[in-house]
């Protein structure tokens, strides 16, 4: 980034008049809303304040074990998250850390390799929350759809099943159908591009000062590493979550 | 030497006993038919003969070898199952046709499906049509066509004629005799007095759960 826009303080304080026009709004409408509206302000401001003081604190660390810590426990976090998605599916939490860990740790040892990114606090965490993130809501939808399948599609893998096909037999266009589901709102999302909505960090990035075509690139790559950790994370959870839907004599659990 | 040996099979699911101490024995070119009142269990003891589920208590053999002593897969492959519900898979009937080949990993054998197309009085352009398209008896059928895609040694059926008109059930039934004269060992459940006596040379009935009577009709 060449330069910076800042904003002054006094700035911010006038911009926090759009929280009192909401306010006003709730009021003439009664909505009764006002007083949440405030808190919500109050809270975001305190919470955003902290995590900026956190992260340039983060950002300013150059251990590589404190680097691969956080980006650990980001991954744990995520696979608990999804993992309440899979409530029912034996081993959903470990599943999820594996799929998320490999995920990412593709993607972000090609983007290093390839120089795209360095490795620093500074360039490692954000994306590596971004591509995590990612990888976590896609996991959370697969669970749904391959509880949901397993269920409505039951009779389909019991015949499968008597006409003498393994589990992965039985279960392949349920893997197929979890696996589109968890990709789709990303290849949505990638193919709508600069089209329906400018991406958050793009618009940021113009925001900070960055020309367009260089802000363009940075979400290009950002398009490019969350379709592949979220296509690996996907994968990797289907090929294990099928599985347990099955004992050890190839019978789908009641 | 029976050739499927049930012994003193039990299946209970969250505490509730679906069967009870059955026992039963089936030899090679057997026709055995299951009758009894709804939810008295049949279709779960046929369930248990397919290995789709396995028993809370007793064996089941096959050839004098435990099932659990035996691959899961290549069992089934011997045994086949035909659901009371036809149900198709995927969008087109080719898909169903083909899945046997599929999961062998062989090439499809036209004259094989001709054939069957033929037995069960099916146009072999139906392969091209769509799920669908089909009505109920020809679904019935199509599901038969899947099951004999590769013969098997056992057959099991589930009331496979109970939704059918007068016309398919004749053809099913027809087919199911020929299948039986070639030696297939056929165990079929039904709700049909007549049918349960036509052909069979035994015929069980379950009651609760339980083998209430064996008759021996030829």
């Amino acid at each position: 980034m060449s330069q910076f826009q800042t904003i002054s303080t006094i700035s911010l304080c006038l911009a926090s008049v759009l929280v009192i026009i909401s306010m006003i709004m709730s009021y003439r409408q009664e909505l009764k809303l006002e007083k949440d509206i405030f808190i919500s302000a109050i809270r975001a401001t305190v919470q955003l304040l902290v995590i900026g003081f956190i992260l340039s604190y983060i950002f300013s660390t150059e251990s590589p074990i404190f680097i691969i810590g956080l980006l650990g426990f980001m991954a744990f976090n995520a696979a608990y998250n999804s993992a309440k998605r899979g409530q029912g599916i034996p081993h959903a939490l470990w599943i999820s850390w594996f799929a998320i860990t490999i995920g990412a740790w593709i993607t972000l040892s090609i983007l290093l390799v390839t120089g795209v990114l360095s490795f620093t606090a500074y360039q490692l965490i954000p994306v590596g929350g971004m591509v995590i993130s990612g990888a976590m809501v896609a996991i959370g939808l697969c669970y749904r759809q391959m509880l949901s399948n397993f269920e409505l599609r039951r009779q389909e893998v019991e015949i499968k099943l008597a006409l003498g096909s393994t589990p992965k037999q039985a279960s392949k266009a349920i893997v197929r159908d979890v696996i589109k589901t968890g990709l789709q709102p990303t290849v949505d999302s990638a193919k709508t591009l600069g089209i329906v909505a400018l991406p958050g960090m793009m618009t940021g990035l113009i925001l900070a000062g960055m020309p367009p075509l260089e802000a363009v690139k940075y979400q290009m790559i950002v398009t490019f590493m969350s379709l592949s950790t979220i296509s690996i994370a996907c994968f990797i959870t289907c090929q294990l979550a099928y599985r347990t839907f099955f004992n050890t004599r190839n019978q789908l659990y009641k | 030497m029976a050739l499927l040996e049930l012994s003193n099979i039990s299946y209970i699911v969250k505490d509730k006993s679906i069967i009870s101490d059955v026992s039963l024995s089936v030899n090679q070119g057997d026709y055995i038919t299951i009758v009894g009142p709804s939810g008295s269990g049949k279709s779960t003891l046929l369930k248990l003969c397919s290995d789709l589920i396995s028993p809370t208590s007793g064996t089941i053999t096959y050839n004098d070898r435990p099932l659990t002593a035996i691959d899961p897969e290549s069992y089934r492959r011997e045994v086949g199952y035909c659901f009371q519900r036809p149900y198709l898979f995927a969008k087109t009937v080719r898909r169903n046709i083909l899945f046997p080949y599929d999961i062998r990993g062989l090439k499809p054998d036209m004259s094989r499906i001709e054939y069957l197309f033929d037995l069960l009085h099916m146009p072999l352009n139906y392969m091209e049509r769509r799920n669908d398209e089909l009505s109920g008896g020809e679904m019935q059928r199509i599901c038969l066509i899947r099951s004999l895609i590769f013969e098997p040694k056992v057959l099991l059926l589930d009331e496979v004629t109970s939704a059918l008109d007068a016309t398919n059930t004749s053809i099913v039934e027809n087919v199911i005799d020929e299948l039986h004269k070639k030696g297939i060992t056929i165990i079929s459940i039904t709700h049909n007095e007549e049918q349960s006596l036509r052909i069979a040379n035994r015929r069980i009935t379950i009651v609760d759960g339980q083998l209430a009577k064996e008759e021996v009709l030829i």
